[in-house]
């Protein structure tokens, strides 16, 4: 019998020819992470392992990106412990303020994670990486401490849902439609402790940025991972990134065999999906942006680890340019790098967000997860390119969030209602 | 296998609906300290502003399907533990969350009959080690999925941490 990508990147961590799901191993990480909110924890639990030294320096990134530039004075103290942390070991990737990103955009962007490896990270959206035929999962700060001192994790050895795209997306519809349609099928455990694998000519037509945001919102289908087939794009992306030269090694490229067995396969028609929106408070309440009534928001935010990269900052510009946020909505984008951030600069979106009306924050994770620079107050409602809509998510218990693309988000800042980009971009 | 395995606890059930989100377990507001008695005081409060104070030493949480869904914060299940919470019976968890309380030593448990069974209030007693849940309010008993060895090993050892400690140093 053949293996998927997921089951060949695990057997090679493992140093088995094969595995097989539900199989428990324990494997071997190519590259480890987390964040000033997980790190902390992560770093006293590894001081309770009783070792000097961390596995390798050059494997870990600590990045702060949750609640900086520092929101308040705990959470200074929290990135400064990690600083401190970082120093004490001589970690090679711990970004500052001025350098650093939001951590799934920045890792793939410097060439700090490859096709083919394993990698852990205490942040749920680690899953991101599978868009480079990664095997990348979110864990726990203890994991990661453990991980830190041993370059090791444990895994059960997940079965694989195969997701078969064909054909073009239209106009305005992005893989953040994709990904929210799929997950509002199926629902947020519809793959619980499963890997997602996106197979299929629609593949190939998709950009890195699109695998990106859909491989980043497995998790919110309860997934263990997402995962792309390396093609050439892949290829192409991986060694523009390593030119940066953090990662001296080379990558792997694994595909899946002809024969490798799935739990299930689902299918869809590229072109036959519309632009969505998850309404609240679960990731699976989605709905067609064609069918909504009038629903009027407060607040729009473009950016994140979903959606805060070059492509999703092009195609909200276009939906900006020589038009304006309406009277009395907020609209933030949060470019999710310095490079994203610098080449909107260059390319004159920046420009275009700030004659909109819209306010340019830096690089941050802070509004998606209710942390700063954007909080909702009682009884508003925010449209929102990020990955989650629960209760409170962004603010007040009170408040609302609804998932969509850039597209729909900076549609819905020019209504000032949630909005599809074919009522105001008409071609 | 440490004293905490061996525990039987005693104490009343919380009820819960399915997709309980760790961004409710303790919201990320609240996420700038790693301190547990901190974050105990928030925990569960924008599902349920009395968990803390109503929260007696030893009580439940019973919930449905996909317990602790959502961020990977360890926040979570550190929370839980210390509003004096002894352990999670869930229909289902959350894959993070799942792995996080077995390595901090939160005790958990999955059972579809129990989660779907058991009413707010409900007196329970559990025995960890056979993995019986019984409810005394209504006289049934429940028994739970076992877990693998590995993971047992891991819960025997007292965690992720021991477990590392033992193993593989």
């Amino acid at each position: 019998m053949g293996m998927t990508i997921t089951e060949k990147i695990l057997a090679a961590h493992c140093g088995k020819d094969e595995v097989k799901p539900g199989e428990l191993i324990m494997a071997s990480c190519d590259f480890i992470l987390a964040n000033d909110i997980t790190a902390p924890i992560g770093i006293k639990e590894f001081e309770k392992l009783g070792v000097s030294k961390v596995w390798d320096k050059d494997r870990i990134a600590l990045i702060p990106d949750h609640f900086t530039p520092n929101k308040d004075i705990q959470s200074a103290m929290q990135v400064q412990m990690v600083r401190n942390f970082a120093r004490k070991m001589n970690i090679t990737h711990y970004y500052e303020v001025g350098e650093v990103g939001i951590e799934h955009a920045l890792l793939p962007e410097q060439g700090l994670v490859l096709p083919g490896d394993l990698v852990i990270g205490a942040d749920s959206h680690t899953c991101t990486y599978g868009a480079l035929g990664a095997f990348s999962t979110g864990v726990g700060s203890t994991d990661f401490a453990c991980a830190m001192a041993t370059g090791k994790a444990w895994f059960k050895v997940p079965e694989t849902i195969r997701i078969i795209l064909h054909g073009k997306l239209k106009k305005w519809v992005t893989g953040k439609d994709i990904i929210l349609k799929i997950i509002g099928d199926i629902g947020v455990d519809g793959a619980l402790y499963m890997a997602m694998e996106y197979t299929g000519d629609g593949v190939s037509a998709l950009s890195m940025d699109d695998r990106f945001t859909i491989a980043n919102m497995a998790i919110e289908a309860g997934a263990k991972n997402g995962i792309f087939p390396p093609d050439d794009k892949t290829i192409e992306y991986v060694k523009d990134a390593m030119k940066s030269g953090k990662r001296k090694d080379n990558y792997t490229i694994y595909q899946s065999d002809p024969d490798a067995s799935y739990l299930k396969t689902l299918e869809y028609e590229l072109d036959k999906i519309e632009p969505q929106v998850a309404l609240p408070h679960l990731p699976e309440n989605t709905k067609p942006v064609s069918e909504l009534d009038d629903i009027e928001i407060d607040q729009v935010v473009i950016g994140s680890c979903t959606n805060g990269r070059i492509s999703d900052l092009r195609i909200a510009a276009e939906i900006f340019r020589g038009r304006k946020v309406k009277k009395g909505v907020r609209a933030l984008i949060f470019p999710a790098t310095q490079k994203v951030y610098l080449d909107a600069l260059r390319e004159g979106i920046i420009e275009t967000f700030i004659e909109a009306g819209c306010a340019v924050a830096p690089p941050t994770c802070g509004p998606c997860l209710g942390g700063h620079l954007g909080i909702l107050a009682k009884g508003e409602r925010a449209i929102s390119t990020t990955n989650r809509n629960f209760v409170g998510r962004m603010g007040h218990k009170e408040s609302e969030v609804y998932l969509a693309s850039p597209a729909v988000a900076a549609a819905s800042a020019i209504t000032g209602r949630i909005t599809s980009p074919y009522e105001i971009v008409k071609s | 296998m440490t004293e905490d395995n061996r525990l039987i606890f005693e104490g009343q059930a919380h009820k819960y609906g399915d997709n309980v989100d760790t961004d409710v377990i303790i919201p990320a507001r609240y996420l700038t300290t790693p301190d547990p008695e901190e974050l105990a005081k928030h925990c569960m409060e924008d599902i349920d502003k009395d968990f803390v104070k109503k929260v007696k030493k030893g009580d439940f949480i019973v919930a449905g399907e996909n317990f602790g869904c959502g961020s990977s914060r360890e926040h979570a299940p550190i929370a839980i533990k210390a509003a004096g919470i002894s352990c999670v019976i869930a229909s289902s968890f959350a894959r993070i969350f799942y792995r996080n309380a077995i390595n901090i030593g939160l005790p958990i448990l999955e059972s579809k009959e129990a989660s779907q069974e058991i009413n707010d209030s409900d007196e329970l007693k559990i025995d960890l080690v056979r993995g019986i849940i019984s409810n005394k309010t209504t006289g049934k008993s429940y028994k739970a999925t076992p877990f693998p060895e590995f993971m047992q090993d891991i819960i025997n050892a007292g965690g992720l941490i021991n477990y590392t400690r033992e193993k593989l140093l």
